[in-house]
């Protein structure tokens, strides 16, 4: 599945990854769980990478190593692309609802 | 989420149980209950090695219409497996993969992927993609 832009609009939205152990493992696993209950093409990329990165694929997501401080860029494109991306930015907002260890 | 369609059932396979059930149990702290990880190891004597008998009945405990795909450590965890694979139903045995991933990682990976309701070859893509990162 591509997830480079195409002629169709895309809405992007950004969020600071604030979770202090970054995107490691439990919060890849939430965030590419969630983006995939969405039709929506959902494209993830963090300020310190060049490249969008497919929001569904766990493995991909979690080799980004985000991590503390560094801005989230999120770009979704499709029927339910505006609820999507609340959804990716929230979970990040909320710290991946992780109590903390 | 009203519906849920069949999600791939997983099966760890390593020489020691307790290696078995905390790769089970960690994959499911990680990833939920959405994925059935049914997890075997360790001899019939309580030593490390793997069998057959419980490597077919953690097949049937694990089958999912969407299929099963099988997680293993080392030589006689991947032949064992094979045979019990070879021991199934002829119509199943297409629908049941032996992973070619690490056994804990490859756990988490392939049952976040399974958990979507993805296809059987999209959880071994995503559990063999692993190997290939840098």
């Amino acid at each position: 599945m591509s997830v480079q832009p195409t002629d169709q609009e895309a809405i992007e939205r950004s969020v600071l990854l604030t979770h202090k152990v970054g995107l490691h493992a439990r919060p890849s696993v939430k965030l590419t769980k969630l983006a995939k209950q969405y039709d929506a093409v959902i494209a993830i990329k963090p300020d310190d990478r060049e490249d969008w990165t497919d929001a569904k694929s766990i493995v991909k997501v979690m080799a980004l190593k985000a991590k503390q401080g560094v801005t989230l860029h999120f770009k979704a494109e499709g029927s339910d692309a505006e609820s999507a991306l609340d959804a990716m930015v929230g979970l990040v907002e909320r710290n991946f609802d992780d109590g903390g260890d | 989420m009203s519906q849920s369609p069949p999600t791939v059932g997983l099966v760890i396979v390593s020489h020691s149980s307790d290696v078995a059930r905390g790769t089970a149990e960690m994959a499911r702290q990680m990833v939920g209950d959405e994925v059935t990880i049914v997890h075997c190891g360790g001899d019939p004597d309580g030593g490390l090695g793997t069998d057959v008998s419980k490597i077919v009945e953690a097949i049937d405990q694990a089958w999912s219409e969407a299929g099963v795909a099988i997680l293993v450590d080392l030589g006689g965890a991947e032949t064992n497996s094979e045979m019990a694979v070879e021991m199934q139903p002829a119509e199943r045995q297409d629908r049941i993969r032996i992973l070619n991933a690490p056994v804990v990682e490859g756990a988490v990976m392939a049952a976040a992927e399974a958990a979507g309701g993805s296809p059987l070859s999209a959880v071994q893509a995503t559990a063999e993609e692993l190997m290939g990162q840098p």
